[in-house]
């Protein structure tokens, strides 16, 4: 099957199986053995999930916890390969997860950009041209020069939020839980993510937070128990989870909208 | 605004697969990752350290003292410039053990790395088998000096064989290295497997005895005995070094150092091209599972 050039993601009956293990030592196995139960036992974590993203659209891809979310944006990352199906991406892939991943404790805040950097996919010319960018984001001041170990952890996590967003990626995908900083610099995120959406760079968006989604997304993608449940308009898709009943998901200021985001990323 | 939406960026990069699948060449092909992960890891070491970098001198220095100290002057065994002779053996020795066992625990250690960032992961054994190599540089400045101060002369061809000696390790160590990090990522007790392993290798090879003992006491089943490419490749580094250290290195090279070493050599090497390929399959076969085994 081939796909048009305006394709950028392609997610093709995706099928992935996980192994939970019981039972680790000899011992445990034996007696499980003897007693009859299962030595181990697996789960679907997604199940023949398909769907294509045109470059330029912002999908937010929701669902309650435990429906599949995360495997799927590690399968679309690369980190995982699926069990049955195919992933297909075009571009080089960045975003706002597993921030920090890789730091070395013992190194300074430079070497860890650079090295953080390098396993983002950015060469060291690039590196080099944007360091000064990414420091001043990050904030870290005359803690440059120090180990990370040594980091507050609003630093250490502002550090790899800087770098990491500053990786020129044709993909973007941003995970929940990242909830860093104090509220200038979430400011400054969510600023930055507009920006990335606005230049036209498709955006992979997880959240549980609806009025996020409504802001920053035009196509919902709503996975239940490993299954694409919704996939369409992003009202519709909020409607589908019921996420659009309490009051507090309506916030009604411009300032609640950009926290919850905060919250978010 | 308007401006901005309408503006539709088309990448011209082909729809690929966003796992890296090129398997040990893809870790080539990102050298400049794989030389700072390098960096990372002899850095680390010596951090916090006043000494720093002098450590890794004064460690082999220190061997080799005590080598000569208790071997040659205490226990006076027969060999000649027996000290050179262990310390030959302990470069490769601890190279193929360092390359082995941080090989092993590698993709564990990095776990961080591992499961969430789509880096080829066979960097990692990689990376400590670099590691290992960076460390020869102060062990071979030590013995160098050393040779040179007992009247060695360096020799072309008997060099050529040292480099041959680290080719052999490098694919050996890093072939199993691949194959044994996986497994580690299955049952952790593959870990303390390998130390006890590298305990063989230290016996198995001719570093604390010489080879004309495993002759004398072998005979001809001393072929069998240079088939391990590791014996091979400490003594191809003995002939390059602790041959010229002796009385009369014509007499040594016959008696200490088997005939058709090259040969033997090559053999090893090719060994470790096939353990390299195997570990390769082996983990490619396996890597799949790695990030929800972490």
């Amino acid at each position: 099957m081939t796909y048009p050039d305006s394709t950028s993601i392609v997610v093709d009956s995706v099928t992935k199986e996980f192994t939970l293990r019981y039972h680790r030592t000899l011992k445990q196995m034996s007696v499980a053995l003897v007693k009859g139960r299962d030595l181990s036992d697996s789960f679907l974590a997604l199940q023949d999930v398909s769907f294509t993203v045109d470059q330029g659209e912002s999908i937010g891809l929701m669902g309650l916890n435990g429906s599949g979310k995360s495997t799927l944006l590690k399968l679309v990352q690369g980190v995982m390969r699926p069990d049955s199906g195919r992933v297909l991406t075009r571009g080089r892939i960045a975003g706002l997860i597993a921030t920090g991943a890789g730091f070395h404790p013992q190194l300074t805040g430079r070497d860890n950009i650079y090295l953080n950097a390098a396993v983002l996919g950015m060469t060291e010319q690039e590196t080099r041209r944007k360091f000064d960018e990414i420091v001043e984001f990050a904030e870290v001041g005359r803690f440059l020069e120090t180990p990370v170990g040594n980091y507050s952890s609003g630093m250490f996590a502002r550090l790899g939020f800087a770098v990491a967003i500053h990786v020129d990626s044709d993909i973007f995908l941003a995970d929940e839980a990242l909830a860093v900083g104090d509220r200038p610099f979430r400011k400054k995120c969510i600023e930055r993510m507009q920006e990335v959406r606005e230049s036209g760079r498709t955006l992979f968006y997880v959240s549980h937070s609806a009025g996020s989604v409504r802001k920053m997304c035009d196509r919902v993608i709503v996975l239940e128990k490993g299954k694409v449940g919704f996939d369409g308009e992003v009202n519709a898709g909020i409607r589908y989870l019921k996420y659009d009943e309490g009051p507090e998901d309506e916030p009604d200021s411009q300032d609640e909208v950009d926290d919850e985001i905060g919250n978010d990323i | 605004m308007t401006d901005l939406e309408s503006q539709h960026r088309l990448v011209d990069a082909p729809l690929a697969n966003p796992s890296p699948t090129a398997g040990l060449l893809e870790v080539f092909r990102r050298r400049y990752l794989l030389r700072l992960l390098v960096r990372r890891e002899v850095n680390a070491r010596y951090q916090a350290s006043a000494l720093g970098f002098l450590w890794s001198y004064i460690n082999p220095l220190s061997q080799l003292f005590i080598f000569w100290f208790m071997m040659e002057k205490i226990m006076g065994r027969g060999t000649e410039s027996f000290a050179i002779h262990i310390f030959c053996g302990l470069i490769v020795v601890q190279f193929f053990i360092e390359t082995f066992n941080a090989g092993t625990r590698s993709i564990v250690r990095n776990k961080a790395l591992v499961r969430k960032m789509a880096v080829p992961r066979e960097m990692f054994p990689v990376a400590s088998m670099m590691v290992s190599l960076y460390h020869i540089g102060p062990q071979l400045i030590v013995l160098v000096v050393i040779c040179l101060f007992t009247g060695w002369t360096p020799d072309p061809v008997s060099l050529l064989g040292f480099v041959l000696a680290l080719g052999i390790i490098c694919l050996l160590g890093t072939g199993l290295a691949l194959m044994f990090s996986v497994a580690n990522v299955f049952m952790r007790d593959v870990g303390s497997v390998v130390s006890i392993l590298s305990n063989f290798v230290r016996f198995g090879v001719p570093m604390i005895y010489p080879f004309s003992m495993v002759e004398e006491r072998l005979g001809s089943f001393a072929h069998y005995y240079l088939l391990n490419p590791i014996a091979d490749a400490v003594l191809l580094v003995q002939q390059a070094f602790w041959v010229g250290t002796t009385q009369d290195p014509d007499a040594t090279q016959a008696k200490h150092i088997p005939d058709h070493l090259f040969a033997y050599g090559f053999l090893g090497l090719g060994i470790g091209f096939v353990v390299l390929i195997l570990g390769q399959l082996v983990f490619r076969r396996f890597e799949n599972r790695i990030p929800e085994r972490l």
